[in-house]
């Protein structure tokens, strides 16, 4: 690990009555590279994701981001520092164009102060450069055929483009993907695979929650593997297929040839 | 009477100052409702921190722009006393509260215990001179050469200054809504965890939609005041909020014309009916129960066959949740 870690966890605890969902000892995800969570249905992947952005509050725990102890912030606060989330199930606002799902995420917009947005000339320039960047990425993401269409119009596999071109549109430092291949064909998980790839090249670090193994092993990432609530192993995909907790957890209920009768 | 004489009296009613200050009204709702998806359900009492601050300020012997500004920014209070403790919790509690909230104050200024400032039952009167000093148009009867579309100069004034408001606060929409400021709040409207994790600020935003609707139909309530320089407990019953909704979603929510164009719309039907069924012999309290029972049938069909309301986009409409 080249530099200082972009998050770092400890004593993360969650339970929901009995549930003990979440409870990490330490964790730290590697800066300006991707980390693959993987996990049993019920592992806590989506749960953990909840209580870092914000989203659900935490029985114990300290987590820092960046350097800054951001625990206990709220979602707005963390993304505006450079933390983006997406959801598991895609949260495309159906009732705004493509174009505008895309504005809407832009950081510095002056005109989203109530006073200023109503003298257009303060917030007109800034417009234009946010709708620039967002059709570049629209572009890159090959939505901007989309561009004017209601975000509800979008199919579910477009959902999950935009989605997470919109997360970039908030300029992160950390892109935090719920399941970003969750309910997509073959081909479009390739190239979801590739954007998560060019994320990671364009400097950001990003970890994805995904329980597929096969999608991963070919991605040079860090794997991280939870069940019920903690970290089994941590390492290269390779390690992790031939880890022995990791087998018992979690692979072996898929591969019974393996650990066998 | 004829035909032509409904007609008349239905138009006159349809731009007259129940249709201008209904329209005022829910151009404040639809801020609310239409466009940032929070459920008020009583909106009314918003009217009622208007038309009671004005009339309890100008009452006490203070001036009448004193009066407006009191019960503004009595409506302000109210919309930060409703909202502070509801806006971060699911979406029906702020109903919830809206309604007890409208209903609270409504009983309250009714009580004996307010009687020194409100006057309880009996209400407040002549506290609109002010308001009719300021009158530049002459004495006379303004109008198309129907009679009974004719209003006199007292009248004209307050439609005047009312519509003059629709115009000006649909304005305000029309301008805010374009703007980076509506988009965060439609985005709101959509999904608020979408837009927090886009770092949007959401319960900021909810606040400040819920107070500009907020003071937007204070206005509302004092303009229904000065018509009849008389405010009383029964003026702010909660059907009134429904009827506001009706005609939000009539005119179709979201949209910067919907209030007016539902406004205008229902109170042409409601006086339509009204006038036809008396004029075919039907007495006050049948005809009082028929409209409200209309009223009722007009948001069940539109609800289920023209959601998107008389003049909303339809394609829009269409767009489901997955």
């Amino acid at each position: 690990m080249s530099a200082e870690p972009i998050l770092t966890l400890s004593g993360v605890r969650k339970s929901f009555g009995g549930l003990v969902a979440v409870d990490v000892g330490h964790l730290a995800v590697p800066r300006g590279q991707i980390t693959a969570l993987i996990g049993p249905n019920g592992a806590g992947k989506t749960t953990l994701f909840n209580l870092l952005t914000g989203f659900d509050r935490t029985d114990a725990g300290r987590w820092s981001f960046d350097g800054t102890d951001v625990t206990g912030w709220s979602p707005h606060r963390l993304a505006r520092r450079g933390m983006v989330r997406t959801f598991q199930l895609t949260k495309a606002l159906a009732r705004l164009s493509v174009l505008d799902n895309m504005r809407l995420a832009a950081r510095e917009q002056p005109g989203e102060h109530f006073m200023r947005s109503l003298i257009p000339p303060l917030w007109r320039t800034e417009e234009r450069r946010v709708t620039e960047r967002a059709d570049e990425l629209l572009a890159r993401f090959k939505l901007d055929h989309l561009r004017d269409e209601f975000a509800g119009a979008l199919s579910g596999g477009q959902r999950k483009l935009l989605e997470m071109a919109r997360a970039l549109m908030v300029n992160p430092s950390l892109v935090m993907l719920d399941e970003p291949m969750a309910g997509v064909n073959p081909a479009l998980t390739q190239s979801l695979l590739g954007h998560i790839t060019a994320l990671r090249d364009e400097g950001m670090s990003v970890v994805f929650v995904e329980h597929d193994m096969d999608a991963v092993m070919h991605l040079s990432v860090t794997v991280v593997c939870l069940a019920a609530g903690a970290v089994i192993a941590e390492g290269s995909p390779a390690s992790i297929l031939a880890n022995s907790a990791v087998i018992d957890a979690y692979l072996g209920q898929r591969r019974g040839q393996v650990t066998g009768a | 009477m004829s035909l032509g004489k409904i007609l008349e009296e239905s138009t006159r009613t349809a731009v007259g100052i129940q249709a201008a200050s209904y329209a005022l009204a829910c151009v404040g709702l639809n801020v609310q409702f239409g466009f940032t998806g929070l459920v008020n359900l009583g909106h009314v009492a918003s009217l009622l921190m208007g038309a009671y601050g004005t009339a309890i300020v100008v009452d006490k012997g203070g001036p009448l722009w004193l009066g407006v500004v009191v019960g503004l920014l009595a409506s302000v209070v109210l919309a930060l006393v409703m909202g502070l403790p509801t806006l971060r919790l699911r979406a029906d509690y702020l109903a919830i509260v809206t309604l007890s909230v409208a209903e609270i104050l409504r009983i309250m200024v009714g009580t004996r215990s307010f009687r020194g400032l409100t006057n309880g039952q009996q209400g407040i009167q002549g506290f609109a001179d002010g308001f009719f000093e300021l009158n530049p148009i002459p004495r006379g009867r303004y109008g198309p050469p129907l009679d009974g579309l004719k209003f006199d100069e007292r009248q004209l004034w307050l439609l005047l200054v009312c519509w003059s408001l629709v115009a000006l606060t649909s304005l305000l929409v029309f301008a805010a809504m374009r703007s980076p400021w509506g988009r965060v709040l439609r985005a709101v409207r959509e999904d608020e965890d979408a837009a927090k994790s886009l770092g949007k600020n959401v319960f900021a935003y909810k606040l400040q939609a819920l107070v500009l609707g907020s003071v937007i139909g204070a206005l509302a309530g004092v303009m229904l005041a000065f018509d009849r320089s008389f405010v009383e407990p029964k003026g702010f019953e909660s059907a009134v909020t429904f009827i506001f909704l009706v005609i939000v979603i009539l005119g179709g929510a979201g949209t910067v014309k919907g209030p007016w164009v539902g406004a205008m719309v229902y109170w042409f039907v409601f006086q339509f009916t009204d006038s036809f069924l008396r004029d075919v012999g039907w007495v006050d309290a049948d005809v009082a129960a028929i409209r409200r029972l209309l009223a009722g049938v007009m948001l069940a069909s539109l609800v289920i066959f023209r959601p998107q309301g008389l003049f909303g986009d339809r394609k829009e409409s269409l767009i489901g949740e997955r």
